[in-house]
């Protein structure tokens, strides 16, 4: 858990500065000279093992597939730029399309300009996975409660309940109050959406293995929801707290803190859920990556046992923590999303002063 | 810490970068889980939590059903426990009042048989004196008889004048028997 927690302050100190330094066109010359630098420094990298470049490559998206690193099945891409449009075909290493050029599991564009990429990479394939696994699964759930009326739940059913219910009693009901019945199709699919994902993500072969919850780009989407959602939902206490908050002399103060705030709750919930679920995976790659520096990438085989004799027990240990951090993670994104959900729709009297 | 962050920063080996938002993962995040809360919101969730307040609420009328039945029961069962200790206590007192009844008529039936019997005795005492009395009279006359006979006898021998004889013994038996 300390470990976590420092991988979690390193991580959030990097977004902070990153958000600070740099802008989109300077990260895109960076990947041109590091991919180049990669190309002419490739045979010396044989010498020793460099743990980095394969844990990112593990945790980050990819249009590949790979199944125990033998077969790789290419993921179909859809890029469009503003000088050739859209552009679609099969990924495949080292192919070359309409001015695209797949390298290392992404596509970089030969003349270094910008286009935006809508492929189905193995994030997005996994989050369709993922959504066809929850309705499958909850239609043959709902199936059970027509047929099964009235009576105890049996099979699947006796499963998903006590999460459903635990999420409806303990989760939406505290968080969002007496109106929380509208939200709860919204707190359900935050919570079980996510938990799939995490559990998947678990997976080491093929099917799982997609780092989708410690992606940016699916926690902002999430706090962006969220964020729509808390203050859609706000009701005119809500904006009067935080338009014209109470002691007026600190109005100056006061009104710039309070807009912050709007942001800061989902930019909170992003961070999080993206820094727990990145931490945890490059722990266990972490450890999984001692076997090959102890084993000097290949070439001795006593450190290699010695690495594993290490290495496995630890990863064990870690996973059986990463599989409980699974659900922590959706329940908390769901419990905090309701409890800003309750503060937004909650019927100020005067005692919520006393909050802040 | 600045060559983690050039490692967090660098594209070295996947130009997808760490902590730089992929639109494209982005949108496709945004359309998949958008459909999925409607999808599941509304084929799922909505019939669930309908089920599960349904049953709840069954359950509940259920408890409180069986809770009014209980104190019912319980009703019944105080109420036949009265009905027991009344019919106690009405036993009770007609055994006792039976007992008062039968105590008196006993002592009736003795007194009277006692009545009867002083009465019995009394009678029959009355009736030996009677009997005793007539005895003693028909003794006396036999035995003035025998003796006036025993006497004639003798002063028949002694005496020619009879009738002034029987006259001086009628007195003297007359004068025995009044003592």
């Amino acid at each position: 858990m300390f470990t976590a927690y420092i991988k979690r302050i390193i991580l959030f100190s990097g977004i902070v500065l990153s958000s600070l330094a740099v802008s989109a066109e300077e990260t895109e010359t960076a990947v041109a000279t590091t991919t180049e630098e990669a190309h002419t420094e490739a045979p010396k990298a044989d010498e020793k093992f460099n743990p980095t470049p394969m844990i990112l490559h593990h945790i980050a998206d990819s249009h590949e597939w790979d199944i125990l690193e033998m077969a790789h099945i290419g993921l179909p891409c859809i890029l469009y730029s503003a000088e050739s449009g859209i552009t679609t075909f099969q990924y495949e290493d080292g192919k070359e399309v309409n001015g695209y050029t797949c390298e290392h599991g992404g596509i970089v564009r030969e003349d270094h300009a910008g286009f935006i990429d809508f492929s189905i990479t193995k994030n997005v394939a996994t989050m369709l996975l993922a959504a066809f696994i929850l309705i499958v699964v909850f239609t043959s759930v709902t199936k059970a409660y027509t047929t099964n009326k009235g009576k105890a739940p049996k099979g699947l059913q006796s499963l998903i309940e006590p999460m459903v219910v635990f999420i409806r009693d303990d989760v939406a009901k505290p968080g969002i109050g007496p109106k929380y019945e509208k939200y709860l199709p919204y707190i359900m699919t935050i919570f079980f959406f996510i938990l799939v994902l995490n559990l998947l993500g678990l997976i080491p072969v093929f099917p799982g293995g997609a780092n989708v919850t410690g992606n940016i780009a699916f926690t902002l989407v999430m706090a962006f929801v969220a964020m729509l959602v808390i203050n859609f939902s706000g009701n005119k206490g809500y904006w009067k707290h935080i338009l014209l908050p109470q002691p007026y002399f600190l109005w100056p103060i006061m009104f710039p803190v309070e807009l912050l705030g709007i942001f800061t709750k989902p930019i909170a919930l992003m961070i999080r859920l993206f820094a727990n679920m990145v931490a945890g995976h490059i722990i266990v790659l972490s450890l999984i990556c001692l076997i090959f520096v102890f084993g000097n990438a290949g070439k001795s085989v006593g450190g290699s046992i010695a690495g594993s004799a290490i290495a496995i027990p630890f990863t064990l240990f870690i996973s059986c923590i990463e599989v409980l951090v699974a659900f922590i993670q959706a329940f908390i994104f769901s419990m905090l999303t309701s409890v800003f959900i309750g503060m937004a729709v909650e019927e100020h009297g005067h005692g919520e002063e006393a909050h802040h | 810490m600045n060559t983690l962050l050039v490692v967090l920063l660098s594209e070295e080996a996947n130009p997808f970068s760490l902590i730089t938002p992929n639109p494209g993962l982005a949108i496709w995040a945004l359309i998949i889980f958008v459909a999925l809360i409607f999808i599941l919101g509304k084929f799922a969730f909505k019939p669930i939590a309908s089920a599960l307040k349904e049953r709840e609420m069954h359950i509940e009328e259920s408890l409180t059903q069986a809770e009014k039945a209980r104190a019912e029961m319980a009703a019944l069962v105080s109420k036949n426990e009265e009905l027991l200790n009344q019919a106690k206590e009405e036993r009770n007192q007609i055994l006792h009042d039976a007992r008062i009844v039968a105590e008196k008529m006993k002592n009736d039936i003795i007194e009277k048989a006692k009545s009867e019997a002083d009465k019995k005795v009394g009678d029959a005492i009355r009736e030996i004196e009677i009997q005793k009395k007539a005895a003693i009279v028909e003794v006396k006359n036999s035995v003035g008889a025998l003796a006036i006979e025993i006497a004639e006898k003798i002063v028949r021998k002694e005496l020619k004048n009879d009738t002034d004889h029987k006259a001086f013994v009628d007195a003297l038996v007359k004068e025995s028997n009044l003592n």
